[in-house]
């Protein structure tokens, strides 16, 4: 599903990623973790295209295809989704126009006519069920005096709406209570299936006893320094960061 | 990358035409140029006006001359010579007693290419048009329905012979003819414009309309609007003006006054789209504007406009709340771009007791605009217990441009109650961001972000209006992010 090879990127200057390779084929779950400042948000803006980070080396693929010279916007309407850690507000656009807008300018760039309203309304209601969400919330301002709970479910809203083929969710677990984050999880899960993928950026192992890891990677200093399964996490939990600090040298 | 940057934006901006710059070769009359009492008299004796309209006229010119062009607007233009303008200018077939048929065919196409077609305004329903180019009022549609609920809506010269007892009485109240430099000068030179008269109790069952044109080169526009809504009446009027593409700045200088007598309530809605000048800021027209309304007692009036056009917009619409409990409001959006520049705000004067009003105002400025908004609230002695709240937004593209604030309060009851709030920020690169990896590209997502901004204020349109002034917005700041 999704390919990086020998991924190098700097941002004025300071290189951040130094040669990142990680598959992830459809159908898994992958967690990255490591350290505050090794590169992990880097990593999901730059999948996501974000062009304040200069790419100096490496590809990025998507189902075969390499997508690192096309818009953002190119990105997301073949499949890539950021749930962003700190979602932005857009006063005076709602909930419900905003995913409208999205929905449609995917579908044109595809090719295809507009949703048509009522389809959109139902599937509005259906992925907003599954996320436990309050019918008021969507006619509210995007993110406009949301609490940080609210924020990270609206995230995982538009990625239901959406229905991404990689789905990155960066930092999703900061900001929210057990309630919000059982309720996220269990939407992430409902969510997956043979034909999509998940990449979980965290700090902590906690969100990953909700979102199962099929593969568990230790980013560090813009490498990924070791790979295992969903038992790496809870070892790391338990020894910190430093232990694997203590076994690179 | 192949990414659409800003300089895409920017490139695309710089090359949008104005969509409603062409010219119509419509067989017209027009007066030389140079303003003096003959020439005031020519208009008045052209429109078949009383004597009493033609000494109103002299006595505003004879003002005017004794006055100076007012400096205090934060705009900077080269002072037009009105003494190089034509001050009457009519297609030649415009008859009085007009029907559509009358009608020259190539203004009626012109209506068309604007967007407007009269054909179909006869069969929309809930829209009652009255059409404006250059100096004349050249068709009015529904007079028959409006006429049997006693509503009279027609051209001002029309209603000068027509109905004088009412022109006469209300002419000149709200706005007086030496209100200031450009009021004076439209008092003695207007041509057209629309008159509405709202009996007792009457709800107008549809929206009034007026679409000003000018079309002749080097003419000015001075139309005159005067709508009274008589003792618990209410009507909705909107308001749309175009101009040709012109390298010389043409001239409008409009006086609106409203009269919302006990209990009436007037909704005045205007999108103005003039020429805004190319570019380079060369052409385009100034847009120097009065409009006032009174209110009664009860009485509510609430204008909103969105401006978009111009290369320079000099305009206030006030409310002046007379009467006890009523009610001003005003909503505004103001939209500058490239090197137009706008100076627009409200008064509201309030003199009776628990009168209320609010103002919500949205700038946008882009390119290398100036935008301000000039606001004043004055609470009189008298009018205790009155509220104001004002609001001022104001949203910037790019670094090239400015918004300025100038918001004078002048309170001499200390009951009174006013709030200001000001709010400046800037489109940010986050938001696109954002935007862009939900899949929404970069021009759409500004629109969707202006038009939030904009909300509150568009909410307050006339449905079809809206998404007439939603369309507006997106073409007049595509690209601009910056």
């Amino acid at each position: 599903m999704l390919k990086i090879s020998n991924l190098h990127a700097s941002v004025e200057d300071k290189d951040i990623l130094k040669g990142i390779n990680l598959e992830i084929k459809a159908g898994e779950v992958h967690a990255i973790m490591g350290p505050n400042g090794a590169g992990k948000s880097t990593l999901s803006s730059i999948i996501a295209g974000n062009e304040n980070y200069e790419v100096s080396e490496g590809e990025i693929l998507l189902e075969g295809e390499d997508i690192s010279e096309l818009a953002p916007e190119e990105r997301a309407h073949k499949g890539v989704f950021l749930s962003f850690q700190y979602p932005v507000e857009i006063p005076g656009v709602s909930v419900t126009n905003f995913i409208k807008t999205a929905i449609n300018e995917k579908r044109k760039a595809n090719g295809q006519e507009e949703m048509p309203a009522n389809e959109m309304l139902k599937l509005i209601r259906e992925k907003s069920e599954l996320l436990e969400m309050d019918r008021k919330f969507l006619s509210r301002s995007l993110n406009e005096g949301f609490s940080g709970g609210e924020k990270k479910r609206n995230e995982i809203f538009q990625m239901a709406m959406l229905e991404p083929k990689i789905a990155i969710l960066d930092e999703t677990d900061s900001g929210l209570d057990i309630d919000a984050l059982r309720i996220v999880a269990n939407g992430v899960n409902k969510l997956k299936n043979e034909n999509n993928a998940v990449l979980v950026i965290t700090h902590y192992q906690r969100l990953l006893d909700y979102i199962i890891p099929d593969f568990v990677h230790v980013l560090m200093d813009g490498k990924i320094v070791k790979s295992g399964g969903k038992e790496l996490a809870i070892e790391l939990e338990e020894k910190g960061y430093d232990w694997i600090k203590s076994e690179l040298v | 990358m192949a990414k659409y940057t800003e300089d895409d934006l920017k490139v695309e901006l710089e090359n949008k035409e104005y969509e409603y710059g062409f010219y119509t070769e419509l067989d017209s009359e027009t007066f030389p140029v140079g303003l003096n009492e003959d020439i005031i008299r020519a208009i008045s004796q052209k429109k078949e006006e009383p004597q009493w309209m033609t000494d109103w006229r002299i006595e505003a010119f004879r003002a005017w001359q004794e006055m100076e062009e007012p400096e205090w607007a934060n705009v900077q233009y080269d002072k037009p010579d009105f003494q190089a303008i034509s001050y009457y200018s009519a297609p030649k077939k415009a008859d009085p007693n007009k029907t559509l048929d009358d009608v020259d065919p190539e203004l009626l196409a012109m209506y068309k290419k604007l967007g407007i077609s009269i054909d179909e305004q006869k069969k929309m329903n809930n829209i009652a048009m009255d059409i404006v180019v250059d100096s004349v009022s050249v068709a009015t549609t529904f007079k028959k329905t409006l006429a049997e609920k006693g509503i009279i809506f027609m051209s001002i010269s029309e209603a000068i012979k027509e109905h004088p007892e009412l022109v006469q009485k209300y002419l000149g109240t709200v706005v007086p003819q030496k209100d200031n430099f450009y009021a004076a000068l439209n008092s003695a030179v207007f041509s057209d414009g629309s008159f509405c008269y709202i009996p007792k109790g009457v709800k107008c069952p549809m929206e009034l309309s007026t679409y000003f044109r000018i079309n002749q080169a080097g003419t000015g526009q001075f139309e005159r609007t005067l709508l009274i809504a008589d003792e618990g009446s209410y009507v909705s009027y909107l308001e749309g003006c175009t101009a040709p593409s012109r390298d010389e700045n043409q001239l409008h200088a409009a006086v609106v006054e409203l009269i919302a007598l006990d209990d009436a309530e007037i909704k005045y809605s205007t999108v103005q789209n003039w020429y805004p000048g190319n570019k380079e800021g060369k052409g385009g027209v100034f847009n120097f504007v009065t409009k006032r309304g009174l209110c009664e007692k009860n009485a509510k009036i609430s204008w909103t406009q969105v401006e978009t056009g111009s290369a320079v917009t000099w305009k206030y619409p006030s409310c002046v709340l007379k009467g006890d409990n009523s009610i001003g409001e005003f909503y505004s959006i103001a939209v500058t771009n490239n090197f137009q520049q706008a100076d627009t705000g409200t008064k509201m004067i309030h003199l009776g007791k628990n009168t209320k009003s609010t103002i919500i105002s949205k700038g946008i400025s882009a390119g290398k605009s100036q935008n301000s908004y000039r606001g004043l609230v004055r609470i009189s002695a008298n009018a205790d217990n009155a509220r104001n709240f004002s609001q001022c937004d104001s949203l910037l593209m790019g670094n090239n441009c400015g918004a300025h604030t100038f918001p004078y309060i002048e309170s001499k009851n200390a009951s009174a109650k006013i709030e200001h709030e000001a709010t400046t920020s800037k489109i940010g690169e986050d938001q696109v961001f954002y935007c862009n990896q939900r899949g929404i590209p970069t021009e759409k997502a500004i629109a969707l972000i202006v038009n939030g901004f904009s909300k509150e204020v568009l909410n307050k349109l006339p449905m079809e209006f809206a998404v007439e002034a939603q369309k507006l917005l997106e073409i007049s700041l595509e690209g601009s992010v910056g």
